[in-house]
């Protein structure tokens, strides 16, 4: 069985945490103990007739409170064909860092619509931040048709303008259901009442959709997480690199180079599961052996001789600044990408992208919290990158602020 | 990859990446599936390594005879550090009041014992075996989730967590609490256990015992610390538990599921959620888990 993860995004009040409420409730992954409590919820906070399903993901007193999602909700279901983890973000603009964290590790995005205002600032800004994180698939669910009286042209014209804000952004595929999620149509069941749509619903769209698992880079790449030395007498020598192949396949006799160290060596052996393997893959935990004893450690990149990967201190990227505190010159920074970390620097504000037309506009000012900059980042010591388009991987950082050890924000390797 | 070999993957990656971050981590072990879970993953993360951290048993004294036996066979299996505190000892060198009532649960002293051991070792990452399918304000926790130095949760000062690149910095004093099993729900660590043929303590399946049944109709193990009325009812059940955890506040599910295949069978077919069946600490109120976690609760 494969496993999907996907996350949802959309305004205020498109009824994201509704849709999700939907998709559990009518598939009948709610257990009937926290169906009570909901059904109770929704009593006293006035609902009458139907339960209140955003209640669902809501998990925190002052989500409730105040009726909006803040954090990121992870849902999770199982059909028959799949698992899903669904990573629920928060719309409201004061909360996008969220959002990004919710929705960097997924496969497929979906952004509701409310069939009403059609596309709105939200929907550019999210839909940047997808392109930005070179997320295959986006998904729109134009909700809340039954307040336009499932009219087709209502769906139509948001489709054509969607698709024309969209253009620049690069995404591989774009998909489109008319949905109510309040009463359920298009959603696990066919409505009845959107009887023009020909399409499947989100639930079979969700069973069936290809997922696309990277990577885009056929280059292997490996990181060194942890070095394993036990030091026993009878494995004296043992000298284990612990780590997950970022992406491609390695194999046991294989070239190797070693970054930053530029070394050359071979692949000795490879053990996985504690057993002895000849090759392994994208995603899988490995401990690698080399054949020279070498100084390797924590953050070191192997790839095979013959393949190429930029070393550089010098790095142009798009960031996601995410501290409430805006971005102060000189301020000290530092890298991390994946096991790697370097101390750095901003040297230069690119420019801001603006959210309505993707473009990097040339702007004095600081990085405020949210905003999407292309930047220059200096570091002390050498990274082994990708480009983040041809790797998401080794093309991914974020940057932590020295001082009071937060994560500032998130970047991709231009 | 299938998805059990991505969420054992995903979790092997968290712990090493615990392992190459911190200096003083532990593993926080109860002899429940969950932690015994990860026991299995630190395995096949660090062997033919020793483990890079002690394991930790936060002891309410209101264990299962069988959970403490198990606990002590796999220690000695593998080899590994176990560091073991009482909430019995904390209650009396805080002068602590101990439970009180019909079911006098050490839930939230424990917490008080958990913050004193860390701060005895000066632990700066507690591995723990939460999942986020479990309670809903655990579906908001990341997966290194920041303490202060009172071991507080901030759900609204979480540090954004993207992609799998995790921020374990912390000043001196405050600690690092981290779940590589967040993503995994009850039926993927069933489905694990069977697939890596995992043993599990005895009360898992089941056996025949003794339980009250309370106001909501859940079977409660009895024990010398309850309170026995003389208008309870007493029954004789084919029972097993779905948790393992303070004896005085873990209910027991009925259940004939004498394997983990029918264990597997009867979980798939249930309506009611496993903290729903077993926990009768996050019925006090909704918010009750947000709370104890606020407060320093793993």
């Amino acid at each position: 069985m494969k496993l999907l993860r996907f996350f949802t995004a959309g305004n205020v009040d498109d009824g994201k945490s509704t849709l999700i409420g939907r998709l559990l409730y009518d598939s009948k992954s709610i257990s009937t103990d926290i169906l009570e409590t909901l059904t109770k919820q929704s009593k006293s906070a006035g609902f009458n007739t139907e339960i209140d399903l955003a209640l669902l993901t809501d998990g925190l007193r002052a989500e409730r409170e105040q009726g909006i999602t803040i954090d990121v909700a992870y849902k999770y279901f199982t059909t028959d064909k799949r698992k899903f983890i669904i990573a629920d973000t928060p719309g409201h603009a004061q909360y996008t860092r969220n959002m990004f964290t919710g929705a960097s590790n997924t496969d497929l995005a979906i952004i509701l619509i409310d069939a009403r205002n059609g596309i709105t600032e939200q929907t550019k800004r999210h839909s940047i931040i997808t392109g930005t994180l070179a997320i295959p698939h986006i998904l729109i669910c134009v909700n809340k048709m039954d307040l336009v009286d499932f009219k087709e042209e209502v769906f139509e014209q948001i489709k054509k303008d969607y698709l024309a804000f969209a253009e620049p952004l690069g995404i591989k595929k774009i998909s489109f259901i008319p949905v109510s999620a309040l009463a359920g149509d298009n959603v696990v069941n066919k409505s009845e009442k959107i009887n023009w749509y020909k399409g499947t619903t989100l639930f079979d769209f969700l069973e069936n959709v290809e997922i696309d698992h990277e990577e885009t880079s056929k280059e292997s790449r490996f990181q060194v997480q942890y070095v394993i030395r036990p030091q026993t007498d009878e494995l004296h020598d043992y000298r284990g690199y612990a780590g997950s192949i970022l992406s491609g396949t390695f194999r046991k006799g294989d070239k190797i180079s070693i970054y930053p160290l530029d070394s050359q060596t071979t692949i000795e052996k490879i053990e996985k599961n504690g057993l002895e393997v000849h090759e392994a893959h994208a995603g899988e935990p490995i401990i690698i052996h080399l054949s020279d004893d070498l100084d390797v450690s924590r953050g070191s990149t192997i790839l095979p001789f013959n393949q190429s990967i930029q070393n550089d201190n010098n790095i142009e990227a798009t960031i996601c600044w995410m501290d409430n505190k805006s971005f102060q010159n000189g301020q000290k920074l530092i890298f991390q990408q994946n096991s790697f970390t370097s101390k750095a620097v901003i040297k230069e504000v690119i420019g801001k992208i603006n959210i309505h037309s993707y473009k990097v506009e040339e702007g004095e000012g600081q990085i405020q919290l949210n905003e999407l900059c292309k930047v220059h980042i200096k570091t002390a010591e050498n990274v082994s990158f990708d480009s983040y388009k041809h790797n998401r991987k080794t093309g991914a950082f974020i940057l932590i602020n020295e001082n009071t050890n937060n994560t500032v924000a998130a970047g991709v390797i231009l | 990859m299938d998805y059990l070999d991505q969420l054992e993957a995903e979790a092997i990656y968290i712990l090493r990446e615990v392992a190459g971050q911190f200096d003083r981590p532990a593993l926080l072990f109860s002899g429940g599936k969950d932690s015994i879970c990860l026991v299995h993953l630190a395995l096949k993360a660090f062997r033919p390594g020793k483990f890079p951290f002690p394991l930790v048993h936060v002891d309410t004294g209101h264990n299962f005879q069988e959970v403490l036996n198990y606990r002590d066979q796999i220690v000695s299996e593998i080899g590994e550090k176990l560091i073991i505190r009482k909430v019995e000892d904390t209650i009396i060198q805080r002068n602590l009041q101990d439970g009180k009532g019909k079911f006098p649960s050490r839930n939230v002293l424990q917490t008080y014992t958990l913050l004193d051991v860390i701060e005895e070792f000066e632990f700066d990452a507690c591995i723990g075996g939460a999942r986020r399918d479990e309670e809903k304000a655990r579906a908001k926790e990341r997966i290194f989730s920041v303490r202060d130095e009172f071991g507080q949760w901030d759900p609204k000062k979480q540090r954004p967590e993207i992609w799998d690149i995790y921020n374990g910095r912390v000043d001196k004093g405050e600690n690092v609490r981290v779940f590589p099993i967040s993503n995994w729900t009850e039926l993927d660590v069933w489905n694990y256990i069977k697939r890596e043929k995992i043993e599990l303590p005895s009360i898992y399946f089941t056996h025949k015992r003794d339980c009250l049944i309370t106001e909501n109709g859940q079977l409660m193990n009895i024990n010398q610390f309850i309170q026995l009325d003389e208008n309870d009812t007493i029954v004789t059940r084919n029972v097993r538990y779905r948790t393992v955890g303070d004896m005085t506040c873990t209910a027991a599910v009925e259940s004939v599921a004498s394997s983990v295949d029918e264990i597997i069978d009867e979980i798939t077919e249930t309506k009611i959620s496993e903290r729903g069946a077993t926990r009768m600490d996050d019925r006090a109120s909704e918010a009750a888990m947000e709370d104890r976690k606020k407060n320093g609760y793993f």
